[in-house]
């Protein structure tokens, strides 16, 4: 329960702190309804959708309301997919808005002792240090290769988790060696005519959990004619920070990151994960108040690009014979991939120049699939809600193959297979492995 | 009444709505209530005390009669995309939803007509009888939300109003809650049916002042075979107001003919990316369809006739997809004027098709007397334009301005032999102008019909009829 005083802070900080041109720049018009996920998986509940979100936001600010932990759980729901965004004709900026209310809440709000530790360890302990992050995958790699994952299946440990996470323990992709990840290179020379060069943001989860496709990422773009770069002391971009209304550690990582790649100018700054793209392109907005920092964001941003655009950007499709065994394939957009970084020709592009791919849309391919940074973890019924969903769409397709564009997206399609008890008959992959595949 | 007494007494009320609905339809938290204290018109807020969604027409029955019993006041409320204050609860009480009566009851293809529940989007009934080769032609530019139980209490028009009418040419049927309590039917699926008044029209844009639709019954047409769309570009905006005219008189009547000014055109094509021409004063998006060589006939006379009146280009949409893009970006005006400017005010007069270029240039007349910013989009070939000022509702000077240029666009209009709104409602915004209209002596027979049907004036109270009329600015003629 929220304490008057903190009620009180909250409204203040509302009235202080959120943009309240872009607050009414909300003509409650509507026409963002039938794209929000949670609006329709709570039964039209306008509190649960975009424009009930900026009213309850205006309304404090407005002093109409007082804060209260409904209208916090409110916010909480929101998958921040942002489908919201480009359906709006008046181009009212949803996600900037939620962050700024989730982040005065968040700063304000009195946690549970084991909340507070988890984000504590997440947010500050673990994410912003790469290297902890390694460790931690480190672990993870002995916990699957010691056959201790095995072991702990057979005495059901899991079973004491969430049915959610306990699914999701299965489907964590196997791991690399730490050594494997130290030892990698950051330097790989173009194939062919050189087109560019082309810095890689790694990524904390894809260059640990996700190494494997990284690598596919940098051999696609060397064949595409580009010298990859792997800027050091880069780190995580910050999304889950963001998101979850840590926005002052988010800021820092945008700095550090921001310099880690002034040392290589690079062409493009290349991204294979939706979430990351969509955190790192608004790096310009996050420090648009830090003078010493504001033109240097909009450097770093202007050349941001996701690899299935830099691909059909430079003509990879026709420039190689891509085949794989038929098969039928469907694509599940990453909502901020399409939303926010606006990407979402191009992967399909990409799939249907494969020979022996049946390419069918999904219905509904460009909502979210309820994965949505940590929100599976902190709101796992409405996640599972929207999954389950989700998979019966998967089904209509018939496709063996379900592609996507952002780990977060392959883990929860991974987890929607297992709950639909396809394994072994439906696989989820990353688009960068699956063009690889489709190359050799 | 002090406050421990109107406590208890929501507290009461909230009790037995849960008895009629479930505990789980009754909405009293605060983010429950704020949620639904505005609908898409500027500058009117005020929270319900208890939100309600009735699942079936019984329970709304019971509902009303429960408010009747209790003197609460009662506003209907589909998706709340209204744009003249009708589904803001400005004197508190409860707000009824119609969200869980939402299907698709019957479609009798041999009678041609579909029968819904109020809560039906307005484009899930379009796309379900397109699907059988049928037509349901309103289509008002919030169709994608809309719900046909709003469309039918706000009488709602749309781009096809020209050609084929607004939502009251096709409601055929109606079960509508009364404020006693009482269940009743009107009209049939009949094309002729003269057993009493006219119960059906009578309920059609009575903008929830005297019952709640529970289902309703419309008339489908066969879908037309054939469609063509296209865009005339004018950099003289009354001769684009000229053409429309001259393309009537030539007994010629599309399906749609549209009207966008500059600003409206740069703010849609900053939304939509659709490569709508921008360096242009004003176009007009065209429409007609039918059998093919009727289409292809007319839009061959029109596009002449664009040219005689000095359009500077007429371009032919490529595709139906081209030209699906082309309507919806239409449909996104008022909502992409919105990002010019903090606050949209829209209003609706409307006036004989003869009198467009009359009307657009007393617009724009009106608008530099004022000094404020007025954008003009809107159904040109049935003389309903949507004047929409930019503004700033922080701004009170230039509110003031506002109202002022608003009171002389209404007078205008009515001057010219039209109307207040053609579509959108009296609701709050209009209210005070309505005597404008219809007189003292009009507005009497319409107060005698509501303490006819809601003596207790519950349903949505402080709408249509204002405490106080305006004074018109110059003598009636």
């Amino acid at each position: 329960m929220m304490t008057t005083s903190v009620k009180k802070k909250i409204q203040k900080e509302f009235k202080e702190k959120m943009d309240y041109d872009e607050l009414l720049n909300c003509m409650r018009c509507g026409f963002c309804l039938p794209s929000c996920p949670t609006y329709i998986e709570t039964g039209q509940q306008e509190k649960y959708s975009p424009r009930g979100r900026i009213a309850l936001m205006k309304g404090i600010t407005d002093g109409v309301i007082e804060p209260d932990d409904d209208i916090a759980h409110s916010l909480d729901l929101c998958l921040g997919c942002r489908a919201c965004e480009p359906v709006c004709p008046s181009g009212v900026k949803y996600g900037r808005l939620l962050e700024d209310a989730r982040s005065i809440i968040q700063t304000n709000k009195k946690q549970s002792v084991p909340v507070k530790l988890l984000r504590k360890g997440i947010f500050e302990e673990l994410f912003p240090h790469q290297n902890r992050m390694e460790k931690a995958t480190n672990l993870l790699g002995f916990y699957q290769r010691s056959g201790l994952s095995k072991a702990v299946r057979k005495i059901g440990f899991m079973e004491l988790f969430p049915s959610s996470m306990a699914t999701m323990e299965k489907v964590l992709p196997e791991v690399p060696k730490r050594k494997e990840i130290k030892q990698r290179p950051r330097f790989f020379e173009h194939e062919g005519e050189k087109k560019a060069t082309a810095a890689l943001f790694a990524g904390c989860l894809m260059d640990t959990m996700f190494f494997s496709t990284n690598n596919a990422t940098i051999k696609l773009l060397q064949k595409a004619g580009c010298d990859v770069v792997i800027p050091e002391n880069q780190l995580c971009c910050g999304a889950l920070h963001g998101h979850s209304g840590e926005l002052e550690k988010a800021k820092q990582m945008a700095k550090q990151n921001i310099e880690a790649f002034e040392k290589e100018e690079a062409d493009y700054i290349i991204t294979n994960a939706g979430g990351c793209g969509a955190f790192l392109i608004e790096y310009d907005h996050i420090l648009k108040d830090e003078p010493e920092w504001a033109d240097r964001a909009k450097h770093f941003v202007s050349r941001l690009k996701d690899i299935s655009a830099i691909l059909v950007d430079l003509d990879f499709q026709n420039k190689y014979r891509l085949h794989l065994p038929e098969q039928t394939v469907t694509y599940q957009d990453s909502c901020h991939l399409r939303n926010v970084m606006q990407t979402f020709e191009e992967p399909r592009t990409l799939l249907k120049s494969i020979e022996g791919v049946h390419y069918e849309e999904m219905e509904g391919a460009n909502t979210c699939c309820g994965s949505a940074g940590i929100y599976n973890i902190v709101e796992p019924d409405m996640a599972m809600q929207i999954l389950d969903h989700k998979m019966e769409k998967v089904e209509k397709t018939h496709a063996k193959t379900i592609v996507t564009a952002n780990p977060g997206c392959l883990l929860e399609m991974k987890l929607g297979i297992e709950r639909a008890n396809k394994s072994g008959q439906v696989r989820a992959v990353h688009i960068a492995d699956l063009l690889l595949e489709a190359l050799d | 009444m002090s406050s421990v007494k109107v406590k208890k007494k929501l507290n009461k009320l909230k009790e037995q709505l849960a008895d009629i609905v479930g505990t789980e339809n009754v909405d009293d938290t605060t983010s429950g209530r704020l949620v639904y204290s505005y609908d898409a018109t500027p500058n009117y807020q005020s929270l319900p005390d208890l939100v309600v969604a009735p699942g079936n027409a019984e329970e709304t029955a019971a509902v009303l009669k429960l408010c009747s019993e209790t003197e609460t006041p009662v506003y209907s409320r589909g998706s709340g995309s209204n744009l003249c204050a009708d589904t803001c609860p400005v004197k508190g009480g409860v707000v009824l939803l119609v969200k869980r009566m939402n299907k698709i009851l019957e479609l009798d293809k041999e009678n041609l007509a579909v029968t819904v529940q109020p809560g039906v989007i307005t484009k899930t009934i379009c796309d379900t009888v397109e699907k059988e080769g049928l037509f349901y032609p309103p289509d008002p530019s919030s169709m994608k939300i809309s719900t046909i139980g709003g469309n039918i209490s706000e009488n709602s028009g749309g781009l096809r109003g020209l050609k084929y009418g607004v939502t009251r040419d096709y409601v055929m049927a109606l079960q509508i809650a009364l404020p006693n309590g009482e269940l009743i039917r009107t009209g049939g699926k009949l094309t002729k049916d003269v057993a009493g008044y006219d119960l059906t029209r009578l309920f059609i844009g009575s903008e929830g002042t005297l019952g709640v639709i529970t289902e309703a019954t419309l008339k489908l047409i066969p879908k037309p075979e054939a469609q063509k769309t296209i865009l005339a570009l004018y950099q003289d905006i009354e001769a684009a107001g000229r053409s429309v005219s001259k393309i009537i008189a030539n007994k010629m009547i599309p399906a749609t003919l549209e009207f966008l000014d500059q600003d409206t055109l740069r703010a849609v094509e900053d939304f939509a990316h659709i490569g709508l021409p921008t360096d242009v004063k004003a176009i007009l998006l065209i429409v007609q369809d039918g059998p093919q060589e009727i289409v292809d006939r007319d839009i061959k006379k029109i596009a002449e006739i664009c040219r005689s009146e000095q359009a500077v280009d007429v371009q032919l949409a490529a595709s139906e997809e081209e030209a699906e893009k082309l309507a919806t970006a239409r449909r996104s005006a008022l909502s992409a004027l919105a990002r010019l400017k903090p606050t949209t005010i829209l209003e609706d007069a409307t006036v004989p098709r003869s009198e467009i270029a009359t009307m657009v240039r007393a617009i724009s007349e009106i608008a530099e007397k004022y000094n404020v910013r007025i954008s003009t989009f809107g159904h040109a070939g049935d003389g309903n334009l949507h004047p929409t000022c930019l503004t700033d509702s922080r701004n009170e000077d230039e509110m003031q301005r506002v109202e002022a240029a608003f009171s002389e666009i209404f007078e205008k209009a009515i001057e010219l032999g039209g109307t207040l709104t053609g579509e959108h409602g009296i609701g709050m915004t209009k209210a005070p102008y309505l005597e404008w209209k219809l007189g003292e002596a009009g507005l009497q027979v319409m107060r005698g019909i509501k303490q006819a049907i809601d003596p207790k004036n519950i349903m949505n109270p402080g709408k249509v009829f204002a405490d106080e009329s305006k004074e018109r600015m110059v003598a009636a003629k």
